[in-house]
């Protein structure tokens, strides 16, 4: 896994490095703040909002439940425009193949978009071995790849990172005479991809969504990057994620009316690209070549279970904006590329480490991702979902014995009120650093007054 | 009417108080009050936790109980009690094969009210409270029961009650049942983001409908030494009733 920082970490660790920087939680605050009002008044400005996000679930389910017939179709549509489709059932199996497209064609440079999937393969570390440079082109990516650092946020990678961080970082690469002033750095790293984009040899973009009925990959962007990346260079590789699909135009209307909305406030992004297969013979550009890699990497495992409506995400980025754990946390707080509540379900679902697991714990249960999600995906209760299969599949037997114990007491009221008074006069008696381990964590612990307990009260016929 | 009460396993452990003031006030809306002895705890801990078939037990418990006692409406002074009741009990005993449970607990649903929504339907005269309090808007009462404006209602109802803008009174409070013990550095951190605009706010008070919440909130102002106290809904409906007398 590229961009790791859960592997041998935990998430108490990661969290609290994260809170004690005061500066990145203003930011986060900020930023998610500033990002979901927007959201806020796009959406209201659509009277039936409500209807279209029940309209979308159904139709992301529905299209799920008939995956395969659809993704059939779609690289039937592909072939016919002159695409290859390539299959890749894992991360290695997709990083070989792009490396090998790569290889046959002599590519020594590939400029990129921004694509969480290829992030999720480690696509960049792989072609690099193979002597191919990568470069992120989308300009929070381009810095955090400079940085070397973790993305803080799907759609602002670079939010942890403020312009005198910027400016320091390329000052390292233009001799150290830039400013921190924002235009500046914009038009330096604006002349430096413009000549990446001029010398590559390979393209390399995401999908936001594939359409089935025609083979047309879309790819949603607010920086030129994705239409110079998918136009300039001879060869053209896409990945996506195999649930990224709708069948129809009709439905990609749909989809796109909630998607920029959600993401950013935006009625439409600032390039919208659908891309329908090489150059042409009567083309003046666009790329001789075109791939498609379709990922699994984990996806079809979550087919009839539970945990299918995981893949109706479109990766939107609303959930991480409402968040109230994320804001706190940022993306290093969750330690892998998808943070937020999407994060904290999806990741455990495609990675079976403990470290991955853990991420089900990183949430209060608020609720708020699910009013958020333009596809209406009860975020919650598939994290619930997942502490149900962790006490079922992993829970230890004393942490099993506990809960049965306290079940055994409390569906006993005589039990139950003994604990409940053992409890009470504990807390009255007991120093408070000792009541409960992890509640003396900032916080004091309660004071229950003296007393009779209110079942007692109330036999006792008071007033 | 007959109300059954449902104290909820907090008001049992630490918050006595507060079962007395929702006892108080429904007398005084001229409700008898009936909390039957078996009824325990609605198994949210363990629900929240993963562990289903330990909170069926406990929730089994109490459905039996109230079946048992016919309620014309079951009044449960938490939003994420009476969420759990009756927003999640039907798949909590679905999710055990308890189909039998969770046909009775759909049928029950109807009848479950949480505090501020039960007083929402009654009409509140009354009552002196001179104060500008604060209200803490609990997750579960927002997202799953929609109940806002009812507890606003409640203490608007009140002479001399004031309610705060407050910017952050929608955000979780960061307890989340076993989360507040399991995260509590985020936990401790989601609280004091609260914390900090409510001072700004210039409350004297903070109210709210679910005493898990409040007791997150208390003990992170009680350890930031801020000088705001912090009460049920209940607590200042009857004190401020109190005064009438």
């Amino acid at each position: 896994m590229t961009h790791d920082l859960l592997t041998g970490t935990k998430l108490r660790t990661r969290a609290a490095a994260a809170i004690d920087n005061e500066r990145l939680g203003s930011v986060l605050r900020e930023f998610t703040d500033s990002i979901n009002a927007r959201r806020l008044v796009a959406e209201r400005d659509i009277a039936n909002h409500q209807e279209l996000k029940d309209a979308a679930r159904a139709l992301r389910s529905g299209m799920i439940s008939r995956l395969p017939d659809v993704l059939s179709r779609f690289a039937d549509e592909l072939e016919a425009r002159g695409v290859s489709v390539y299959w890749a059932t894992d991360a290695q199996e997709a990083c070989a193949y792009v490396t090998e497209v790569a290889t046959r064609s002599n590519a020594r440079l590939g400029v990129k978009s921004k694509s969480m999937v290829t992030e999720e393969i480690g696509l960049n570390e792989h072609l690099q071995a193979a002597g191919v440079e990568v470069v992120e082109t989308d300009l929070g990516e381009y810095i955090v790849q400079l940085a070397d650092e973790m993305p803080s946020h799907i759609l602002a990678p670079a939010i942890h990172m403020d312009r005198r961080d910027i400016a320091a970082l390329f000052n390292r690469i233009s001799g150290g005479d830039l400013s921190d002033v924002p235009a500046e750095l914009i038009a330096f790293a604006r002349g430096r991809l413009r000549e990446k984009f001029l010398q590559a040899d390979l393209g390399i973009s995401g999908c936001n969504f594939g359409v089935a009925e025609t083979g047309t990959l879309v790819l949603v962007t607010n920086e030129g990057n994705g239409r110079l990346v998918t136009s300039i260079p001879k060869v053209h590789v896409a990945i996506m994620g195999m649930e990224r699909l709708v069948e129809t135009w009709d439905q990609l209307d749909l989809m796109m009316t909630l998607l920029t909305r959600a993401s950013t406030g935006q009625d439409i992004s600032v390039y919208v690209n659908h891309l329908a297969g090489p150059r042409r013979a009567n083309e003046v550009d666009g790329p001789e070549e075109m791939h498609v890699v379709i990922v699994d990497n984990g996806r079809s495992n979550l087919l009839a279970t539970e945990f299918q409506e995981m893949l109706n995400c479109i990766r939107c980025g609303a959930c991480i904006n409402v968040c109230p754990v994320y804001r706190h946390i940022g993306g290093s707080g969750y330690g892998w590329i998808y943070s937020g509540p999407m994060g904290a379900v999806l990741t455990p679902l495609l990675n079976a480490s403990e470290e991955a697991g853990e991420l089900r714990e990183a949430s209060s249960l608020c609720g708020a991702c699910h009013h958020a999600c333009p596809v209406g995906i009860p975020l919650q209760d598939l994290l619930l979902g997942l502490r149900r299969h962790r006490a079922q599949e992993k829970a230890g037997r004393s942490e099993k014995a506990t809960w049965a114990a306290w079940a055994s007491a409390w569906s006993h009221p005589s039990t139950y009120r003994a604990s409940t008074k053992t409890a009470s006069v504990l807390a009255r008696i007991v120093p408070d650093r000792v009541k409960v381990p992890r509640w003396g964590v900032g916080r004091d612990a309660p004071q229950p007054p003296p007393g009779p307990s209110f079942r007692v009260w109330l036999k006792k016929g008071e007033r | 009417m007959r109300v059954t009460l449902v104290p909820t396993c907090v008001v049992d452990t630490v918050a006595p108080e507060v079962g007395v003031a929702v006892t108080r006030v429904l007398r005084r809306l001229g409700h008898e009050v009936s909390v039957p002895d078996e009824v325990t705890c609605c198994g949210q801990p363990a629900w929240n936790a993963g562990f289903a078939d330990a909170a069926a037990k406990v929730a089994g418990q109490t459905l039996d109980a109230l079946m048992q006692d016919d309620p014309e409406v079951v009044c449960v002074p938490a939003g994420s009690c009476a969420t759990m009741m009756r927003v999640y009990w039907p798949q909590l005993f679905e999710s055990v094969g308890d189909s039998p449970s969770a046909s009775r607990a759909r049928a029950l649903a109807e009848r479950v009210k949480e505090f501020s929504e039960f007083l929402s339907r009654e009409s509140l005269h009354g009552g002196r409270y001179e104060k500008k309090v604060a209200y803490h808007h609990s997750c579960h009462m927002l997202r799953e029961l929609h109940l806002e404006k009812e507890p606003i209602a409640a203490l608007r109802s009140l002479k001399g009650c004031q309610v705060a803008n407050w910017e952050d009174d929608k955000r979780c409070c960061g307890f989340g049942g076993l989360f507040s013990l399991k995260q509590p550095e985020i936990s401790v951190a989601m609280a004091d983001e609260k914390l900090d605009s409510l001072e700004e706010s210039e409350a004297e008070e903070l109210v709210g409908c679910d005493a898990s919440c409040l007791l997150q909130l208390e003990g992170r102002v009680t350890r930031r030494g801020m000088r705001i106290s912090v009460r049920h809904l209940a607590e200042v409906l009857d004190e401020a009733y109190s005064r009438d007398a």
